[in-house]
């Protein structure tokens, strides 16, 4: 995704522009009658790829987004419901069937079928096609004999072909939440004209991918230029209110923005942060903000000494005023957050941190001095990211209200971050950012927090948790599966291997042209949702 | 003339690949771990880390390792193959994509200069101490104090958003008008200099015995600024000139993101951004060829402005 490129929050040293006066226009979006023949214009970036196992930043979903319709989307509650599935079901959440609508076609024409699915992940999860959305698949039964240089085999032992509408999918380990997976790009069907022979991608098909989605492309992909879609008459589902989208690719978020502001341009995704204080009167109502899937964290290393006891933790969170900052520095473009979870899924909890999370100068000190906190505090980050200003910040609170000395070093790139902590380098206190793959609890916990999570840099374990997880995976159900994980939940808040601090949120605008824009779970513009104005 | 352009060429050979071995020693140094700059804060998985490091040579380092995947770059290079960019597209496709725009960009900054720099030169360099004179100087003094970064954000703004007289970007395909607002702001930098270059030179070439003997055998001013005084003065603008065009050539990074052209500065941001070795290295190599063109180029048409030099 474009944000764990963590783009969105490069605060670029554009101070100048915060000072020019706001263009009033204010807008009237919402108002004006539906016009159905008419194309909406959508920023993106250039896609790294069009291929929807290949694909994992927003752009390139954006994209495919329009181009293919998922087996399940998600209702208001964030719960997944069918769309291109018939029904998704399974008695002990290992055997999965899946059964499709009747009459989706691809847009060449061809049925879309069992296979399409079954030979589209397949493709994904073989590991010498290297493709981006191959850990997606890792749950399926199989998985690992399609890894390493030579794989045993060249198909998932667990996808299995019932009739020419229905499969099965035979997962290695019990998963409650399977059917959440489902709603994501990775997932989706190709046709056999994508395939130049079995298992094997044309080269071409990137270029002007065919899905089954409500929109056909328009021409081929005019690389750093724009992606033409239009409308598939064919299409059996929910039809779209546009006749068709321009996705115009952008390298740079201020000149998107330029273009919005004077109707060049129909949506931008995400507002630059040096525009952020005259969006309100730039754009008027067109301004709008929605809860995002990202959550800024601030870790810590628990396998070094001075940081293995919970209390030192919690003492750092207190002294910490998350509210300030996300008003002073971010302009209030992201949220405070209190909880080790994303309001976006099902299962969330407001402030599940409880006191912790509370601004309490004077009790932090009493409970870090007690429990013999570090004298000298370092925060690492990566310095490409915009992210000085916030660890500055956030250093001064922790000088100020634990008497301690506090220092921010920047490494280059994220990456360079990752390699000091994979080596178990002391590098203090470091920052980190999560999206989630899917919208599910599970997401926001095993990865980051198991003991063998694959994103877990902390040296956090705790056996008590990976039990929960392992349980809330077998549940027999969604909502039996929720209340493990929320008890798993608990376990990170008595422990606090990390301060959650922010929630991100999508802040996007749009023009005077269109109206009824909304993102998606995914952070992508709801395309069956959006409207042109007459 | 001919022995010296073809010395010119074989130097250019060698400097060609001195140029390129260096700048993929410093791309090779500075390379952090690019698979994961290419995923962003993700964790990558195995297969595609495998997958990519087989495909770039990644696994190849040291000093071994550098020579190894130079001369595999070169022996491609030679064959006109600039290899693929880390998300997989053909580099020579991308260039073959960002130059047109890159070059027409480039060639309205070139007017914008030439038409009004150099003009407005001669004519402040004639009436020295003049209040056109005075006024220019504070003028250029001003646009050569503020950076681009500010520059054409500011003038998108005004011109494009506020006042509605440029679109506001140019876009992949753009038109003349379009890609005018992109041209001036980019052309305001060496339209300064070159107007400095120019006036200083008139000047004092306006005070030179040829000028004085000229004028004594009764030519007309307009003669003696258009054909004598303009000729010799042009020398240093040309020169300056010369070394702008492969500058503009380049890619204006600033200008054309603000601007949003997809032109050669645009993809060279990105490929530094993304540490896309393939790509920066193939981009570079193409510039390099480019200035080594217009120094040539600028070096024989100082023989055309002045028959005093010879070429051996």
């Amino acid at each position: 995704m474009r944000v764990r490129r963590l783009a969105a929050w490069t605060a670029l040293p554009l101070a100048v522009t915060l000072g020019l006066v706001a263009c009033g226009s204010g807008g009237d979006g919402g108002s004006g009658e539906s016009n159905p023949d008419a194309a909406v214009r959508i920023e993106i970036a250039e896609p790294q790829h069009l291929v929807p196992t290949n694909t994992n930043e927003t752009s390139g979903s954006q994209v495919l987004s329009a181009l293919f319709s998922p087996l399940v989307d998600y209702d208001e509650a964030n719960k997944p419901f069918e769309v291109a599935a018939e029904s998704v079901t399974s008695s002990d959440n290992t055997v999965w069937t899946v059964k499709l609508k009747d009459g989706y076609t691809f847009h060449n024409g061809e049925k879309v079928t069992a296979d399409s699915y079954i030979d589209a992940w397949n493709y994904g999860a073989y590991a010498p096609n290297g493709q981006n959305s191959s850990y997606f698949f890792e749950k399926i039964a199989g998985y690992e004999d399609l890894q390493g240089e030579k794989p045993k085999a060249a198909t998932l032992s667990g996808l299995k072909k019932v009739d020419d509408l229905t499969f099965t999918v035979t997962l290695a380990q019990p998963y409650s939440e399977f059917k959440t997976m489902l709603g994501y790009t990775a997932f989706y069907p190709l046709p056999k004209a994508a395939f130049s022979a079995p298992g094997l991608l044309a080269e071409s098909y990137e270029q002007a991918p065919v899905g089954q989605g409500p929109f056909k492309m328009k021409g081929t992909w005019q690389h750093d230029a724009k992606v033409e879609v239009e409308k598939y008459d064919a299409f059996p589902g929910e039809k779209p209110k546009v006749a068709g989208v321009e996705f115009r690719i952008y390298q740079q978020p201020t000149a998107a923005y330029a273009d919005v502001l004077s109707d060049n341009l129909d949506v931008i995704k995400t507002i630059p942060t040096e525009n952020l204080s005259t969006a309100g009167t730039d754009l008027g109502d067109r301004f709008q903000q929605s809860p995002a899937s990202s959550l800024q964290v601030l870790a810590f290393p628990t396998f070094q000494k001075e940081f293995s006891k919970p209390e030192v933790r919690k003492a750092i969170s207190m002294a910490i005023d998350r509210d300030e900052i996300t008003k002073s520095i971010f302009k209030d473009s992201q949220q405070p957050a209190r909880s080790f979870v994303s309001p976006v899924v099902a299962g969330y909890r407001e402030n599940t941190i409880g006191a912790t999370g509370e601004f309490d100068p004077a009790k932090a000190k009493a409970m870090y001095q007690a429990a013999g906190g570090p004298s000298k505090i370092e925060m690492s980050y990566n310095g490409d990211g915009g992210h000085k200003d916030w660890i500055d910040a956030t250093c001064n609170q922790l000088k100020a209200n634990l008497g301690v000395e506090c220092v921010g070093t920047a490494e280059p790139k994220f990456a360079d971050l990752l390699t000091k902590l994979k080596a178990k380098q002391p590098v203090g206190l470091f920052r980190m950012g999560w999206v989630m793959d899917y919208p599910s609890m599970e997401n926001y916990l095993g990865p980051l927090y198991s003991s063998t999570g694959s994103s877990n840099y902390y040296g956090y374990s705790n056996p008590d948790f990976d039990k929960l997880l392992a349980e809330g995976a077998s549940a027999p159900n969604e909502e039996e599966a929720i209340k493990k994980y929320q008890a798993a939940e608990d376990l990170l808040a008595q422990d606090m291997p990390v301060i959650p601090l922010r929630y991100g949120q999508n802040n996007f605008g749009h023009s005077t042209k269109v109206k009824n824009v909304e993102m998606d779970l995914f952070d992508r513009v709801d395309l069956l949702k959006i409207e042109a104005v007459k | 003339m001919f022995r010296f352009v073809l010395r010119r060429l074989l130097q250019m050979v060698l400097a060609f690949f001195g140029t390129t071995l260096i700048v993929y020693a410093l791309m090779f140094a500075g390379q952090g771990d690019p698979i994961q700059a290419l995923a962003g804060e993700r964790p990558v998985t195995a297969a595609q880390r495998a997958y990519l490091t087989e495909k770039f040579h990644l696994d190849q380092t040291g000093v071994g390792g550098f020579f190894y995947r130079y001369f595999d770059y070169i022996s491609n290079l030679l064959q006109g193959d600039l290899g693929q960019s880390l998300t997989g597209r053909s580099i020579v496709d991308i260039l073959t994509a960002a130059w047109p725009v890159t070059v027409k960009l480039a060639l309205i900054a070139m007017a914008v200069t030439i038409l009004f720099g150099v003009t407005a030169g001669v004519l402040a360099g004639i009436r020295r101490a003049s209040i056109f004179d005075n006024s220019t100087l504070l003028l250029t003094l001003l646009v050569l104090g503020i950076p681009t970064i500010v520059l054409a954000p500011l003038a998108q703004y005004f011109l494009g958003v506020r006042w509605q007289l440029f679109p506001p970007t140019a876009g992949a395909d753009p038109d003349f008008y379009a890609l005018l607002l992109p041209g001036i702001v980019l052309g305001s930098l060496s339209l300064a200099t070159a107007l400095r270059l120019t006036r200083t030179s008139v000047a004092e070439n306006l005070r030179a015995d040829y000028v004085r003997t000229a004028r004594s055998k009764g030519l007309v001013k307009r003669r003696i600024v258009s054909v004598h005084v303009l000729r010799n003065s042009l020398i240093p603008v040309v020169t300056f000139l010369g070394v702008e065009l492969g500058n503009l050539m380049s890619g204006a990074i600033i200008t054309e993101g603000v601007f949003n052209i997809p032109g050669v500065g645009f993809n060279l941001f990105r490929g530094i951004r993304t540490e896309d070795g393939p790509l920066v290295v193939g981009i570079v190599s193409v510039l390099v060829v480019v200035y080594l063109i217009s120094n040539l180029v600028v070096d024989v048409l100082y023989a055309v402005l002045d028959p005093r030099i010879r070429y051996e």
